[in-house]
């Protein structure tokens, strides 16, 4: 399999602080890696640099081949907050990054009325994000990313912000949108349920400044069902996991 | 879902306010408490608001036209001078200062030198209200520009998004609310402003036909024409809040 995004050796320091040594990522074709770490150790600021919006002092991002450390505009990212503008429509909202690449408001529309049932948006189009639940937010916010680009996605702690009971009716929606949509995704997560129940593989990213100490697979195949969780193979990738923390 | 009976119940309460203070002037007028030369009678002023009424609109007309004229000056300024600002860091520290400065002189100290500099037309009126409207204007939209947030500037960075597409999609709508806020204040400035100035030196204009009446010791007209300058500021505060409204439609959603 043909590695989509490489991300190797990076090292970072803001203002004397280092915050990442020499972190190797990779990233495959249709498949979803967490990141998994205590909040501090330099997650977002990883996904900052991934993204092009920081310059790592060492290392490069390369994607399909190209390199494009510190160019902004070539991976879609989500932060952790929805981000969804209070002024714009939710349809408005979604087709933004069609619209600033140049596309036309209505022609932008259409392309992203396509997608709306998929993602259990469907009557949401001309509502304003005040009028959303949290968890509808974060659908169209995951909807907005995916209409960036349909290579690479960054999340950050999508789904933190929600309470337990949304969050896993939004894992139960994630992992049944992403069966039909197969986008490559990075996800940064401190829940280690969340990691093991969504990801492919998973690194550790542990220490001051930030180290990815361990590569962690989980085999079960998917799509997953829900009580995965409670199976014996899930606690003991916990188990591992928590070692290692 | 338009809560309708406390909207109502809400303006009741003023406008009987209002009522009952024009019926306590009214009986102590007629009593003979306040001596009709000193303080005229609200009858009174609405017969002499009727008898001048051809007259007031005339003068109203010049006037509004001062005033709209260099508020649209003075919200353009305001606006360049704002985007400017919020561009360049170093323009920012140079400007803002100045800015404060020119509104710390009084109004009615520079008006006679504007009308010596630029004559007894439209000009050095026109200037005055652009000197206290862009103000409101400039401030409001720089505090608005400026309390972008920080995560959805990097959000749409991460997308590609130029500075400018920054500006049109973050900042300028972000800043539309403080920008409305300003514009009611700085419409009621834009009328003041001009009676200001024609009363310094003008040939009509509600400011002209003040001092004209007040010479002549028609405090009953006097009275009309500060009525009749109310009722035009709270207009053209009125027609912002219908124009906000229908610029900033999520607003009434967010209620």
């Amino acid at each position: 399999m043909m590695a989509e995004l490489k991300v190797s050796g990076i090292t970072f320091a803001y203002e004397e602080a280092p915050i990442l040594e020499n972190v190797n990522i990779e990233l495959h074709e249709h498949e979803l890696v967490s990141i998994l770490g205590a909040s501090g150790c330099g997650k977002t600021t990883l996904f900052h640099i991934i993204s092009g919006l920081h310059k790592p002092q060492q290392g490069k991002v390369v994607l399909n081949g190209k390199d494009i450390t510190g160019c902004p505009g070539q991976i879609s990212y989500m932060m952790q907050k929805d981000l969804l503008l209070p002024y714009r429509t939710i349809e408005d909202n979604v087709s933004l990054p069609l619209v600033l690449k140049g596309e036309k408001k209505r022609k932008a529309r259409e392309k992203v009325s396509l997608y709306f049932e998929e993602f259990g948006l469907e009557g949401t189009q001309k509502k304003y994000p005040c009028q959303l639940s949290g968890g509808m937010r974060q659908r169209a916010a995951l909807l907005r990313t995916y209409m960036f680009s349909r290579d690479v996605a960054l999340l950050d702690e999508p789904f933190s912000a929600l309470d337990t009971l949304t969050k896993s009716e939004m894992h139960r929606w994630y992992l049944d949108v992403m069966d039909k949509i197969h986008l490559s995704t990075l996800f940064i997560t401190h829940d280690i349920d969340e990691a093991i129940l969504l990801s492919d593989r998973i690194y550790l990213l542990t220490g001051k400044p930030g180290r990815v100490t361990e590569e962690i697979i989980i085999k079960e195949p998917k799509p997953r069902k829900k009580e995965f969780n409670l199976t014996e193979e899930f606690l003991e990738y916990k188990r591992r996991i928590l070692e290692r923390l | 879902m338009k809560r309708k009976s406390p909207n109502i119940t809400s303006k009741l309460l003023p406008v009987t306010a209002v009522f009952l203070l024009l019926a306590i002037w009214q009986a102590a007028s007629s009593a003979g408490v306040i001596p009709g030369f000193l303080l005229p009678s609200p009858l009174e002023v609405a017969m002499a608001f009727a008898e001048d009424f051809p007259l007031l609109m005339e003068n109203a007309r010049v006037t509004l036209l001062e005033a709209f004229i260099g508020l649209a000056a003075g919200i353009l300024i305001g606006f360049v001078t704002a985007v400017l600002m919020d561009c360049f860091e170093w323009l920012y520290r140079a400007v803002y200062p100045l800015i404060v400065l020119t509104q710390t002189v009084p109004t009615v100290a520079i008006a006679p030198l504007l009308v010596l500099w630029f004559g007894y037309e439209m000009l050095p009126k026109v200037i005055l209200i652009v000197i206290v409207t862009f103000f409101p204007i400039t401030v409001s939209l720089l505090d608005g520009f400026r309390a972008a947030d920080k995560d959805t500037i990097s959000l749409l960075r991460s997308m590609g998004a130029s500075k400018a597409q920054i500006f049109r999609y973050v900042k300028f709508p972000g800043a539309l609310g403080a920008f409305f806020a300003s514009l009611r204040i700085s419409v009621s400035y834009a009328v003041v402003g001009a009676v200001i100035s024609e009363w310094l030196g003008g040939f009509n204009g509600l400011g002209v036909y003040m001092t004209r009446v007040k010479k002549a010791f028609s405090f009953d007209k006097m009275f009309a024409v500060i009525f009749l300058i109310s009722a035009i500021s709270l207009l053209l505060m009125w027609s912002v809040n219908v124009l906000q409204k229908v610029s900033m439609p999520w607003e009434e959603e967010n209620r």
